[in-house]
């Protein structure tokens, strides 16, 4: 592991100056040389792996602004501070009380032990775990850009068929951000050029030349809340995610699905796809199958059908596709029979 | 082999931590030294030690130590505490589940240097004064939640988590919350049984 200086920042504005700022417009967060960790559960692993090499990391868990380890439920919105752990939001009541899918999002990622390190900012920003990537003699352009992409012709099961461009197929393995992408949240940032708000969906960024950019932030951008908007959709949703094995695995397919309906008929339907994608994935034209019509076997195998139509699979990762849809039609299914 | 058939007297155990500590021990106090007192005119340099101040088991410890020190390699090979097992270094096993402020974590993915001023309990803190063990570590043995014994230390950690939690309500509840522990030996149902034996005891006590 390359050495590294550590600092410990008091406060937002702080981390903000401490910051890499002649690095902050042209050097994407994940090269820069001065980086930030929280929970460390992604970027430790990835030190240790050669795959990150910061020269210099600030730690925000002694920021002192107490929002940023509060999560807010009122009428209309969850506000998660960024700093707020996987497992503690995952256990709030109110949380999955108002909306089962974030909750379950969150339960059904990695572990107990790793939920009780893993800041909810960090979770959303992880990086691919593609098998390429993560060894850092095999050429990869998103480690090294222009280098090449080994998982192209390579062992690609875990791979994307969606949003996958010809310069990289590594999956987003997130579960919280899909969620997220299908609640229409809203990401809360500060750095020196002040405080915006991204929609969720403008966060992440398609890999296609350049995957090396992963997401829309500068070097010295810090999360400092995500809002999550509440509706009619809330209370009947869920995260539906399959692996290998039962539990702590990556998803293979997944589904984030929230439905506001009108007797049997969907008046709007969010939907969202996890570990077939190279970003949190909204899918959109599923949603816009349903819209207006009755739910039932028919019309969900329509929708999953739309959600995958654009779908480019590699040698070893076709299953994704029927796979998907399935996952994609028993979570609309069982959705619609939440008794809320 | 034995122990009474080894001719030097040593467990490997004993030899293993003992030797850690006495390798330690002197750099730790010439490091100790030297991190205190930097010299005004150089800057921080990435290779410098930091000096580290946090409890372990109920007891202060200062530690001089590289940035790159695991909070696992901390405890292994800085303090001597070799319960905490290193399975994997990656955070997909769980052999090296510590507490930190009283919250189950992975050793090897946390950086010593993030936990200043934290409490660390490690399984070699469980077992109260007189030496009676701690409920899990009781349940375990009850239940022979082992073979090779190489992931206990982990799952005995975790389980005290996993329990504090509340997610020990069902024989489903524990697989899923226990599920970032893993046992190559698949003593997986005595461990579900385990962990239900010390939550009821818990429970009562």
């Amino acid at each position: 592991m390359r050495p590294f200086l550590y600092e410990r920042p008091t406060s937002v504005s702080a981390a903000i100056a401490m910051a890499s700022h002649l690095e902050a417009r042209h050097v994407a967060p994940t090269q820069a040389n001065t980086q930030f960790i929280a929970g460390g559960t992604n970027l430790a692993d990835y030190m240790k792996l050669g795959v990150a090499q910061p020269e210099r990391l600030l730690d925000l868990n002694e920021l002192a602004e107490p929002a940023l380890r509060q999560i807010e439920t009122n009428d209309d919105t969850i506000r998660f501070g960024a700093l707020v752990r996987m497992g503690e939001a995952a256990d709030n009541n109110e949380v999955r009380r108002r909306c089962p899918l974030l909750a379950d999002s969150l339960k059904f990622a990695a572990s107990g032990q790793l939920r009780n390190m893993a800041s909810l900012a960090g979770n959303i920003l992880q990086r691919t775990r593609c098998e390429y990537f993560r060894e850092t003699s095999w050429p990869c352009n998103k480690r090294e850009p222009g280098s090449g992409c080994a998982a192209m012709e390579g062992v690609n099961r875990q791979h994307a068929v969606l949003g996958v461009s010809d310069a990289c197929i590594a999956t987003y393995h997130g579960d919280f951000a899909q969620a997220l992408i299908a609640l229409d949240a809203v990401v809360e940032v500060e750095g020196r050029r002040g405080p915006r708000k991204i929609p969720f969906a403008g966060l992440h960024r398609l890999p296609g030349d350049t995957p090396n950019i992963e997401t829309d932030l500068a070097a010295d951008e810090v999360i400092v809340a995500i809002e999550v908007p509440l509706g009619a959709w809330s209370r009947r949703s869920r995260y539906l995610k399959i692996r290998d094995r039962e539990s702590y695995a990556f998803a293979l397919a997944s589904a984030a699905v929230a439905l506001e309906m009108d007797g049997n008929t969907v008046r709007q339907a969010r939907i969202a796809l996890g570990g077939v994608a190279t970003v949190p994935w909204r899918a959109r034209a599923a949603e816009d199958a349903l819209r207006g019509n009755a739910l039932d076997d028919k019309t969900a195998a329509a929708a999953a059908e739309a959600a995958f139509a654009d779908a480019r699979p590699r040698e070893h990762n076709a299953f994704k596709i029927p796979l998907g849809k399935r996952t994609l039609v028993r979570a609309l299914l069982e959705t619609r029979d939440m008794k809320v | 082999m034995s122990n009474s058939t080894n001719p030097s007297g040593l467990s490997r155990r004993t030899f293993m931590t003992g030797s850690v500590t006495a390798a330690a021990a002197v750099p730790l106090m010439a490091a100790s030294t030297r991190a205190a007192e930097p010299s005004p005119a150089r800057a921080v340099e990435p290779r410098d030690l930091s000096t580290i101040s946090l409890r372990i088991n109920k007891q202060a410890y200062t530690l001089a130590l590289d940035n790159r020190t695991s909070l696992l390699d901390a405890l292994r090979d800085h303090v001597g505490l070799t319960g905490t097992k290193k399975g994997c270094d990656h955070g997909q096993c769980g052999a090296c589940t510590v507490l930190v402020d009283g919250k189950r974590v992975l050793s090897c993915l946390s950086f010593a240097v993030m936990n200043q001023g934290r409490e660390v309990t490690t399984v070699e803190g469980l077992t109260s004064a007189d030496g009676e063990l701690h409920p899990v570590q009781q349940a375990f043995v009850d239940h022979d939640a082992f073979q090779c014994g190489y992931c206990t230390p982990g799952q005995i950690m975790s389980a005290i988590g996993c329990i504090d939690e509340g997610h020990a309500g069902s024989e489903d509840d524990i697989r899923e919350y226990m599920s970032g522990n893993l046992c190559r030996c698949a003593a997986y149902p005595n461990i579900v049984a385990a962990i239900i034996q010390a939550r009821d005891e818990i429970r009562r006590a």
